[in-house]
């Protein structure tokens, strides 16, 4: 097979809340074999908030990003699903807005840069998917987690809006019947759980603006994932990671019930059954302790 | 012309059945069928009444996707049963398929739910044009084609509740507006005829009620039959609410600005600054407990060892010439 290689935007989170992502990310990606060429001058991609501010400028703001992934010449991978969502829906606008494109090139051009639209956007997840292969990924593992119930937890920006889905990913997934990470669980050994909140919202943007809503949220998806016998639960964005790893106090408090499970990112899980340590997926970093290691 | 196959299938249709007057709890009860690839998600709901069961009830009037009466749950997912082809959700969901009302929780009978609170939500809104009429105009009060197109395909909403019964934070907050009836408050605040001034924005604009508590998770885009695109209009609301300046100084309008203010100085989002910008110092206090967990655990970085993006004076010159919105 041709070495993969990606331009790879890592989102903030990487870099500061979930340091374990950004670990995970990099031993797996040794793992396999892909080569991730770190877009060290991105900024954030506004995480859904900037645009209700200033929509414009949250534009340009990721259309630079993308722009550093186009002068490599590669496709972009992304490793949270909210900045999948905001570069791919980024792309999307300016590549059917002609004049819009123009606007926000203008903009670029007073840092010498210009958005094309050469680039393709990719999660991580499906990167794995459709250009590495599950069937190579079963050829690899070396310890399978046989052992373990897993709760796919999918988060909306990967899978919804399913307009940008299909745009992004050669294996387009239907956002009321997501299979990716179910597969890789497969591939992985394990034994896929299905539930209810599999492919609903954890609450996570809302956590500051509606306390209530996020934690009733975060709260049925955990008792979601147990209630079907999850032994744990892993997502393949850091958001989502976040509040269902370290909010599951409030969650409790506001359903009326203990929950609480520990959480992978997507790339712990398949890293574990690739055979790497816990010290290079990072599962220290956890505060629901990754309690079966 | 090729003559066009019908195919048949065999499908187990699992359906909600709920009298309030009868029932305490609800069940559901299963009909075999062989369905053919002609049929409609609405062609089951009839043949469940016209050959199994007389007393099964469901909205259902034009059978054209445009009076919204027929929207029901389908292995739920929101659809208009006389829009939505049996051999794609066949293709979808295979071949046991769940009927659901709308919403569980508000159903009367089988299909039908009580939708007042979808109702009281819209009226909230003011989803009418606000205006002093001239009873004796002397011309016409005419709308451009490209004042029209502002509406983003707004005016395409048939209030089927779709989408409102779709938003895992109107099922968790009941005084949350919701989806269908932001898409209606945009469609009247985008109208060039519209008089309303504020008062329709600042009433989407409360805290506990308003755009602010969207959970950003796009169920209501994939709901929509009509693809009128709810999230869409929500952030148009958010932006108008800036450039109508009638936002206020609390944590909803800080967090969405805070990202600015980050990205202008590392490019990247500092995490507990923005949570601390957002809150107040006061209000920050209660997000303590966590953070001392996440310290421990190597979660939060330190203000002095904040990481900060290469080429950082791009991003500041773009900030500065791009932003569009004052606060």
């Amino acid at each position: 097979m041709k070495k993969l290689r990606y331009a790879l935007f890592t989102g903030c989170t990487a870099k500061e809340s979930t340091p374990e992502q950004m670990m995970s990310t990099m031993a797996v990606a040794k793992k396999l074999g892909i080569e991730l060429v770190e877009l060290t001058e991105a900024s954030c991609c506004g995480a859904s908030h900037l645009q209700d501010y200033d929509d414009f400028l949250s534009l340009v703001l990721n259309a630079r990003n993308i722009a550093y992934a186009e002068k490599h010449g590669l496709t972009m991978v992304t490793i949270c699903n909210t900045c999948q969502l905001n570069t791919a829906m980024t792309k999307h606008r300016l590549d059917h807005n002609p004049e819009l494109k123009a606007k926000v090139n203008a903009k670029l051009a007073e840092v010498g840069l210009s958005y094309r639209g050469t680039s393709e956007i990719t999660h991580f997840l499906y990167a794995i998917i459709d250009d590495f292969g599950l069937d190579e990924i079963k050829k690899m593992v070396v310890k399978p987690l046989s052992q373990f119930n897993i709760a796919p937890f999918y988060g909306c920006h990967n899978i919804r809006p399913s307009e940008l889905q299909n745009e992004s990913h050669k294996s387009a997934e239907n956002p009321y019947r997501p299979t990716s990470l179910d597969e890789l669980i497969i591939a992985c050994g394990g034994v896929n759980v299905d539930y209810v909140e599999k492919n609903k919202c954890c609450g996570f943007h809302a956590e500051l603006q509606a306390p209530r809503t996020a934690a009733i949220l975060t709260g049925n998806a955990v008792a979601g994932a147990m209630d079907a016998n999850a032994d744990w639960m892993v997502t393949p964005c850091p958001l989502c990671h976040l509040k269902l790893d370290t909010q599951t106090h409030h969650a409790s408090v506001a359903i009326g019930r203990e929950v609480s499970l520990p959480v992978l990112h997507m790339q712990q899980m398949l890293g574990l059954a690739l055979g790497c340590t816990s010290e290079e997926l990072g599962l220290k970093h956890h505060v629901t302790n990754v309690n079966f290691i | 012309m090729g003559t066009h196959k019908i195919t048949t299938q065999d499908v187990t249709f699992k359906v909600f059945r709920f009298n309030a007057d009868e029932d305490y709890l609800p069940y559901y009860k299963e009909y075999k069928m062989e369905v053919t690839s002609e049929e409609v998600v609405l062609d089951i709901l009839n043949r469940i009444k016209w050959d199994h069961d007389g007393s099964f009830s469901y909205r259902r009037s034009c059978r054209h996707g445009i009076c919204g009466a027929c929207a029901i749950k389908v292995n739920g997912r929101s659809t208009l049963a006389c829009k939505e082809s049996m051999n794609d959700m066949i293709e979808l969901f295979g071949n046991e398929i769940t009927i659901e009302p709308l919403s569980i929780k508000r159903a009367v009978k089988d299909m039908i739910i009580d939708k007042a609170d979808f109702w009281e939500k819209h009226a909230q809104v003011q989803p009418y044009i606000v205006s002093d009429i001239d009873d004796n105009p002397e011309s016409e009060n005419l709308v451009s084609p490209e004042e029209a197109e502002r509406l983003l395909d707004s005016d395409l909403c048939i209030q089927c509740g779709a989408c409102h019964y779709a938003c895992p934070a109107v099922e968790v907050n009941e005084d949350f507006i919701g989806p269908a009836a932001f898409a209606a408050a945009y469609r009247f605040e985008a109208d060039v005829r519209d008089q309303a001034g504020t008062s329709r924005i600042s009433e989407v604009n409360q805290e506990f009620q308003g755009v602010w508590d969207c959970v950003k998770c796009y169920e209501c885009q994939e709901a929509c039959p009509k693809e009128v695109d709810p999230i869409e209009k929500i952030t148009k609301l958010h932006n108008m609410i800036f450039a109508k300046g009638v936002a206020t100084n609390n944590v909803a309008t800080r967090h969405a600005v805070g990202f600015k203010h980050s990205i202008a100085k590392h490019g990247l989002l500092d995490e507990g600054e923005l949570v601390r910008y957002s809150e107040g110092n006061i209000g920050v206090m209660k997000h303590v407990p966590v953070a001392i967990k996440m310290f421990t655990k190597g979660k939060i970085v330190l203000p002095w060892n904040m990481p900060k993006s290469d080429k950082l004076d791009e991003i500041k010159k773009l900030v500065k010439s791009s932003s569009t919105a004052k606060f």
